[in-house]
């Protein structure tokens, strides 16, 4: 129950920063990434912000060893870069510059109630269900085998 | 720049980043939005309660800032269907391939010092930029 109760108040919080902090208007993301016209430099303000208190929060967490509610931290420790993760970065950042949405915006803006949005997310737990057909290994296995046809 | 917002922007962050801290310290997890959302969709079910207590959350954030303020901040996105849909399965597909978005490599991965959502923001962060220059510049949307 405690463990239900700290998740919705860390959604609660995560939500009215978004909302204070605009991130919630796709404008002032498209015009924060709008770096070669007017440019609106306020998001640099949240990520610097957020990055600061989370940096801190990771800091205690890893100091304490334990969490209050869990039984250890799920912390993912892999620090390869691969092309599986950079392939993903860069095709949400081309769904993100599109309509200035990310997942953490849309859903909060669902109550606003734009029908916008509601495609927006439709379309994007449409997205999240087709990955689970990706198979484990793309795409290393395409660079691979485009690399042995390649007679390398 | 009439439109920069340095203030509320910094206040709403350091709300982010203390939620991150929150989730981290409590629950002893990343609290990536993307990842939180994804893992509805898989089959193991016994987490379903924190995932969906977060996602309410999310939700009831705007209603009580409307409760207490007695407006909400503007939404302007004009984005026609198509274009919505597009983007939508591009943002889903591609923060579980790259396993994380903005709040999950962005603010946390960055806050630890990760190497790997170093670089995923960086490459994010970089096509989205290219995607607004181009949208923008080079079509003239």
């Amino acid at each position: 129950m405690a463990l239900i109760a700290s998740s919705f108040a860390a959604g609660l919080l995560f939500g009215l920063g978004l909302i204070i902090s605009q991130m919630v208007n796709p404008a002032k993301v498209l015009a924060f990434l709008d770096i070669f016209g007017n440019w609106d430099p306020s998001l640099a303000f949240v990520m610097g912000g957020a990055v600061l208190v989370s940096a801190l929060g990771y800091a205690y967490a890893k100091r304490r060893g334990v969490p209050v509610l869990a039984p250890k931290l799920e912390i993912p420790t892999r620090r390869d870069l691969e092309p599986r993760l950079l392939t993903g970065a860069a095709i949400f950042g081309i769904g993100w510059g599109l309509v200035g949405l990310c997942p953490g915006p849309a859903l909060t803006i669902l109550p606003f109630g734009h029908w916008q949005a509601f495609v927006f997310v439709a379309a994007l737990l449409a997205g999240m269900a087709i990955f689970r057909f990706v198979p484990a290994d793309w795409p290393q296995s395409t660079f691979r085998r485009s690399a042995k046809e390649a007679g390398t | 720049m009439d439109h920069f917002t340095p203030v509320p922007a910094l206040i709403g962050g350091l709300l982010i980043g203390a939620s991150t801290a929150l989730f981290l310290v409590l629950n002893g997890r990343i609290a990536g939005i993307s990842g939180i959302l994804g893992g509805l969709l898989q089959p193991a079910r016994s987490d379903l309660g924190w995932r969906l207590a977060f996602l309410a959350g999310l939700l009831i954030a705007p209603l009580l800032y409307a409760a207490v303020s007695g407006s909400l901040p503007p939404v302007e996105l004009d984005a026609p269907t198509g274009l919505l849909v597009l983007a939508g399965l591009l943002v889903g597909f591609g923060t579980r391939l790259g396993a994380g978005c903005t709040s999950g490599h962005g603010v946390c991965g960055i806050g630890r010092g990760s190497p790997r959502s170093i670089a995923a923001t960086l490459v994010f962060m970089m096509t989205a930029i290219l995607t607004v220059f181009v949208t923008r510049h080079l079509m003239g949307g």
